[in-house]
């Protein structure tokens, strides 16, 4: 028998058909649906007289374009109303649960999977949305698909994929006291860059992984897109097992034990062969935080605005220049130097009940400064309630805070909650493109620690300092 | 899907890295339900420049879009292919492209065709001289042409896509004929797997 990759084992697990010269044929254990990316899916399959073919391996939920404010006011968005209409009328013909705004689970599709026990070791799991990749931190296959591709599992339960490469990320050693999950991300999009992984699947590993929370793990894997990866994955462990017991929809009993023995062959074999083998020293990741308009282009909390003009590559010389231009930032300036006027704390990435745990400490008896406006969104209403049943709203609410429901909201500003021209915002997301938050808006990726350290201080500041 | 097989056309000239789809297809359009009618958004943002390449009237009509490394970068909006495929692009070439967009042009019916560096180099300071480039691609044989500038580039196509572009199939049909074999494969799945019929 031939030494194996993790992915390669779940890759392998879920062909259904496989022929020379033809993309393997994968079955999809699990496939998440929201409102953005599935109604020409489904009128593509009435078009063509097709069903969904297994509606017990959907779930949908409504998270993108909702508002975050008080939902028993109207939305003021009729596009937003028609595309959540969609969405319902859509599950309801089609029978797929559908977790709608009013229910307490609901949130960002990327929190639900995990929080209700969808989320499972070994699954193949599929989403009209890039950041799928999330869900490999529970050593599932997760990738992010788009709308045809949504309207192919939705009538076959099944994907033609060609087998991506293999590679290996090695945290080696741990990270220092204060270092996050979203700082080790964001330092190895800076290492590979936002192209580093295209074809590739990647397999996280080392101490620094293994120590992080579930929640930690979530937010490398989510961002394995923004390296160009389709999916990111770490191998399951007892704090897998430990997050998922007695999750909602977690295998239970005897059932229970059997996944267990499965999900313990769940990992790459020793001498297996990845393609490409990337290793980062943890001791060397800062808190990192993000200068420009794609992911990689970030620095530690001690650095400067990089110059252009140092840069020998020519694309991404003129890259640096437009982002620099368009941040209005300048070569030289310390990154602790920049003003934020906004902070945004949610997003797929960080919005789980640990994210919101360690800002609150931060911001804890502090208010944020005068220029600031701040909003904590929840990955969810559960979130939501664990957060107020620890008292959590309240430390941010004290510091001057806004307390919101649940959704995607500004990582993508698809709802109200978008920046104005020109403000510039310590954001917890996952992407600071051109206009992501808001046309001509600037952001600044950081952790959730860093975002509540800037909101306090209305500049970036070493959160650890504080 | 319409099938694809000879293209002639100028070449619109986009030579920037990492042009992510929020970009090609921003944000306040995906509210949309509809599938076509996604031309007048593409780069909206860019296109309020008026020396951006998509206002030059040099390039109207063009049917092939020239970019430069990790082209289609970032969300999985398919939006971004339908943006590109309503204001008339068929084929894009790049030195590289996000998996995700490669992956959706295919299904909607657009082709990227993938060259090195030197190549694109090449092609993108004729297409931004003062006449522009006309190529001829032919994906039967796999070549973009152009006799004029002595251009005869053979290019890497998978043999199953090219199949689906010639004949203009989608494949959940092809999918759907292996029925058996997916039956079959979900008869033997473990009982632990999760569903979500018992979550209401």
């Amino acid at each position: 028998m031939t030494n194996k990759t993790l992915a390669q084992k779940i890759w392998d697990k879920h062909v259904i058909h496989k022929e020379d010269g033809l993309p393997d044929l994968l079955y999809v254990d699990l496939h998440l649906i929201h409102e953005v990316t599935s109604p020409q899916a489904f009128e593509g399959l009435r078009i063509n007289n097709r069903k969904v073919r297994r509606p017990d391996l959907c779930i949908a939920t409504i998270d993108h374009n909702v508002p975050t404010t008080d939902r028993t006011l109207p939305n003021p968005d009729p596009l937003s109303i028609k595309q959540i209409d969609t969405l319902r009328k859509n599950t309801k013909e089609f029978n797929i649960p559908l977790l709608d705004i009013f229910d307490n689970r609901q949130g960002i599709v990327h929190v639900i999977g995990p929080e209700q026990g969808l989320t499972q070791p070994g699954l193949t799991i599929v989403c009209g949305d890039s950041h799928t990749s999330t869900h490999g931190a529970f050593g599932s296959l997760a990738f992010g698909i788009g709308t045809s591709e949504v309207e192919h599992v939705l009538a076959t339960q099944s994907l033609p994929s060609p087998m991506p490469k293999m590679m290996q990320i090695n945290i080696k050693g741990n990270v220092k006291p204060g270092i996050t999950g979203k700082d080790i991300i964001l330092a190895i999009i800076n290492k590979i860059g936002v192209d580093g992984g295209i074809g590739h699947i990647i397999e996280y590993t080392g101490d620094a992984i293994k120590n992080l929370s579930m929640e930690g793990r979530m937010t490398v894997c989510n961002m394995t897109i923004e390296a160009g990866a389709r999916a990111g994955l770490i191998a399951p462990d007892q704090v897998t097992f430990d997050y998922l017991k007695n999750k909602p929809l977690a295998p239970k009993g005897e059932e229970w034990e059997r996944a267990l023995t499965y999900w313990n062959t769940l990992y790459s074999d020793e001498n297996c062969k990845f393609d490409t083998i990337i290793e980062i020293d943890a001791a060397t990741i800062e808190p990192f935080i993000t200068w420009g308009t794609n992911p990689a282009q970030s620095i530690p909390v001690s650095g400067i605005i990089p110059d252009p003009d140092q840069i020998s590559d020519p694309f991404a010389k003129e890259t640096a220049q437009r982002a620099l231009k368009y941040m209005e930032l300048s070569p030289g300036t310390k990154i602790q130097e920049v003003k934020i006027n906004k902070v945004f704390i949610g997003s797929c990435t960080n919005s789980r009940i640990e994210d919101l745990r360690a800002a609150s400490k931060i911001v804890n008896g502090k208010n944020i400064a005068d220029n600031v406006h701040a909003i904590v969104v929840p990955g969810s209403g559960l979130v939501k309630k664990q957060a107020e049943d620890e008292g959590i709203d309240q430390v941010f609410i004290n510091a001057g805070f806004e307390w919101r429901e649940a959704g995607c909201s500004m990582c993508l500003g698809m709802n109200p909650d978008i920046l104005k021209p020109g403000e510039r915002c310590a954001s917890t997301s996952n992407r600071n493109f051109e206009g992501r938050q808001g046309q001509g808006g600037r952001t600044h990726l950081v952790s959730p620690e860093m975002a509540a350290a800037a909101a306090i201080a209305g500049h970036f500041t070493d959160v650890r300092n504080m | 899907m319409n099938s694809l097989k000879n293209i002639s056309s100028i070449v619109l000239p986009l030579n920037r890295a990492d042009v992510d789809t929020d970009q090609i297809m921003p944000k306040q359009y995906l509210k949309r339900i509809e599938r076509t009618g996604y031309g007048p958004f593409a780069f909206d943002e860019w296109r309020k420049n008026p020396n951006f390449v998509l206002n030059n009237p040099l390039y109207k009509n063009a049917q092939i879009l020239l970019a430069q490394r990790n082209f289609g970068s970032g969300s999985s909006r398919e939006h971004a292919v339908w943006g590109l495929e309503d204001i008339g692009i068929k084929i894009v070439i790049a030195p590289s492209f996000a998996d995700i967009f490669n992956s959706n042009c295919g299904k909607v019916g657009l082709l990227c065709i993938q060259l090195n560096q030197k190549e694109i180099n090449t092609l993108m300071n004729l297409s931004e001289s003062k006449s522009g480039l006309i190529l001829s691609i032919n994906l039967e044989d796999q070549k973009i042409i152009n006799e004029e500038y002595s251009i005869n580039i053979n290019f890497e196509v998978d043999n199953f896509l090219k199949y689906r572009l010639l004949n203009g199939l989608d494949d959940i049909g092809i999918t759907m004929q292996r029925d058996e074999a997916i039956q079959d494969f979900e008869s033997k799945r473990f009982n632990f797997y999760p569903s979500s019929k018992t979550i209401i």
